[in-house]
């Protein structure tokens, strides 16, 4: 058997010019570059900054209400008459998902920095929400960018930006979707560097990002190990999430990495099926190409020019992804698989009608794969899924869809 | 390194004025009008040309280059095409230096060597690569050295002399000073703090300086042409174009003559600021 040769350690990346493998890097304008190492430099102090930490771990406690629980889903665990299914409720936190455990981390080193601006992109407005939050809770200034069509699409969560007090400002270029948000947000940055801290929401762009983001978002899979540990008396059997960026995704992985017993799924958005250009499947039908700052997959033609990728659900509507998780696939230590819309809107409605939770439709595509995946697997099995948020925000998008007045 | 762009910046300075270095979208808005800018540019005075790359996401430009990507890629623009108009233009002009400018993942994709072997024959001396700063120098800017490519980099107003010499440790041709921080397209900035930014940056290297962003017309080629060895102009003439072109983006029947007329003025610009002796 020919096998890759495999790290001693899964969780060691990424090395010192922020690389996980070939993924990753430092493509970045020269006038964001100097920032970019600030930046680095005032992380690495933060890291070990016992003050910082504990600034982190407070406000994780009592603005965030950490730990989420992990819960059982004996229902669907009942209807789908497999596997054992768990959910980490990030979708409890304030806010509503799991991008709040980043906004918090970050400005927390964009305070440190002396920073007095912030800006921001969501697709979604998940990320935008949980920025414009802490924009208030700490006093500064908030910049959101959105492309128009998530814009129309996300209206609640444009609403709740503007009620924190942030500018949401539409960004009509290209499909007006996540991509085009990002690259406004670097063009406002690259032109305010002195005073503005970029709060990236997904573990993607130009290193320290996406590792900072990474170990910002850990603490979703450091508590659902402890807790499954507690419920179980064992690891799972597999560990799934959605991927857009993949910050919810590798927020939930990396603590498992190097338990080699725990297979590892990330869900990938098929849009309307991978024939087309109407997915978003970066990993299962892109190609290795740089954007925004990484080396990472994307969804790119023959020259180099990137496509804008489709999906039901504005939050995983991004034609890359975050380099970790490339270099995860890679090695192959990650499986990654496609799932369609509609398979995540049927995964929707069930989790609504079994347990009474209304999923996100991002987290949507995760369930659908535990749907999936449930029934093959033995009853004394554990599937333990991120439930990263939930779906107020998109009630409109599936109503619509599924012809209901509202 | 390929000698036109050295013969170049040496004739410039016995003859005593900064240089124009003029830049274009390559296939903008079709091949065929692209070409005819081109072959049009050293007639009009221009001494270097930048031949824009498009690419889908420019994330460092502003709206008049990000929409001359867009008029060129609609107009079935590629890598290979832009390398092709190289190739045709040196059939008619073999001392003109042409530098390459965009982003990092079209050549990436195209595949690094192959791209520098098509770059070298198709005449061209320079590359700019808005996103590859010094960190990211074995990706592309080591390769291209190596096979005698000129590697231009980008310094700004926030590369501090502690940053200048790892900036410039690997820059040949000429160095790129982008004198403000923003995107392409912006306002001129003060006259005065270009100055002592070039004055700083010859601090620490013999290459020619030229200076871009905000370079509109004929008077501000002369105010930033007498601080620096070239002045670079872009969004201008990118808008100069997109002026030109009838309701639905096609070229128009004046395209290359305003084009032409603009460089014109920016070229009696750059004549009129007599470098005092460089050095």
């Amino acid at each position: 058997m020919n096998q890759t040769p495999q790290p001693n350690s899964f969780r060691s990346g990424p090395d010192e010019d922020g690389r996980f493998g070939i993924f990753g890097g430092r493509f970045v304008a020269e006038t964001l570059m100097p920032l970019i190492l600030d930046l680095q430099g005032e992380w690495e102090k933060a890291k070990t900054d016992p003050a910082f930490q504990k600034e982190l771990a407070d406000l994780g406690a009592h603005y965030i209400g950490r730990p989420s629980p992990l819960y059982f889903a004996e229902r669907l665990t009942e209807h789908l008459g497999g596997a054992k299914i768990y959910f980490k409720r990030e979708e409890l936190n304030h806010t509503g998902s799991h991008k709040i455990n980043n906004c918090i981390g970050q400005i927390l080193l964009a305070k440190r920095m002396g920073k007095t601006r912030i800006i921001a992109e969501t697709g979604a407005g998940q990320h935008g929400v949980a920025s414009a939050t802490v924009a208030a809770r700490f006093g500064f200034p908030c910049v959101v960018y959105m492309g128009a069509t998530d814009v129309e699409r996300q209206a609640p969560n444009v609403f709740r930006m503007k009620l924190l007090g942030a500018e949401v400002k539409p960004v009509t270029a290209g499909n007006g979707t996540l991509k085009d948000a990002m690259n406004e947000a670097l063009r406002d940055w690259v032109t305010n560097v002195d005073d503005t801290y970029y709060l990236i929401g997904t573990a993607a762009g130009p290193h320290p990002y996406p590792e900072m983001v990474r170990d910002f978002q850990s603490v979703i899979g450091v508590e659902a190990r402890e807790q499954i540990l507690e419920a179980e008396g064992r690891l799972p059997d597999v560990v799934i999430a959605a991927v857009g960026g993949g910050s919810n995704a590798i927020g939930i992985f990396h603590p498992f990495l190097d338990d080699q017993e725990v297979k590892i799924v990330g869900v990938e958005a098929g849009g309307r099926g991978l024939q087309g250009e109407e997915h978003c499947a970066s990993i299962t039908a892109g190609t290795p190409g740089v954007l925004h700052g990484n080396r990472t997959y994307l969804l790119q033609n023959e020259d180099g020019q990137i496509l804008e990728g489709h999906s039901i659900s504005a939050g995983l509507d991004y034609p890359g992804i975050g380099p970790e998780h490339s270099w995860l696939h890679s090695i192959g230590r990650v499986e990654y698989v496609p799932i369609m819309d509609q398979e995540a809107l049927d995964a929707f409605q069930l989790l609504t009608r079994l347990e009474g939770i209304i999923p996100a439709l991002e987290p949507s595509h995760a369930l659908a794969e535990v749907i999936k995946r449930a029934p093959k697997m033995g009853k004394e099995e554990i599937i333990l899924m991120n439930l990263s948020g939930r779906g107020d925000k998109d009630i409109f998008t599936v109503g619509k869809i599924l012809g209901m007045e509202l | 390194m390929t000698a036109r762009m050295d013969n170049r910046f040496a004739a410039l300075k016995a003859e005593g004025r900064p240089a124009l270095i003029t830049y274009f979208m390559g296939g903008d808005p079709d091949f065929e009008t692209s070409l005819n800018i081109m072959k049009a540019l050293p007639g009009a005075g221009a001494d270097v040309i930048e031949l824009g790359m498009p690419f889908s996401d420019p994330m460092a430009d502003g709206p008049a280059i990000q929409m001359a990507g867009q008029r060129a890629l609609k107009g079935g623009q590629t890598l290979s095409k832009t390398l092709e108009l190289a190739r045709k233009f040196r059939e008619g002009d073999n001392e003109t230096p042409i530098v390459m400018m965009g982003y990092y993942n079209p050549i990436y994709v195209y595949g690094v060597d192959k791209f520098l072997d098509d770059a070298i024959s198709a005449g061209i001396d320079g590359l700019i690569v808005v996103d590859l700063p010094p960190e990211m120098d074995d990706e592309l800017c080591i390769p291209a050295l190596a096979k005698g490519i000129n590697f231009i980099r980008l310094a700004t107003p926030t590369t501090d002399d502690k940053r200048l010499p790892a900036v410039l440790k690997n820059t040949s041709g000429f160095v790129y000073y982008v004198s403000m921080n923003g995107i392409t397209g912006s306002a001129l900035p003060d006259p005065s703090l270009v100055s002592g930014a070039v004055k700083r940056i010859k601090g620490h290297t013999k290459l020619p300086v030229c200076v871009g962003f905000g370079v509109k017309t004929a008077d501000h080629a002369k105010a930033i042409g007498a601080a620096a060895d070239g002045v670079v102009v872009g969004s201008a003439i990118v808008a100069q174009i997109a002026g030109s072109l009838t309701k639905d983006g096609a070229a128009g029947p004046d395209t290359v003559a305003a084009v032409s007329t603009l460089v014109r003025g920016l070229a009696t610009g750059v004549r009129a600021a007599r470098l005092v002796a460089a050095e």
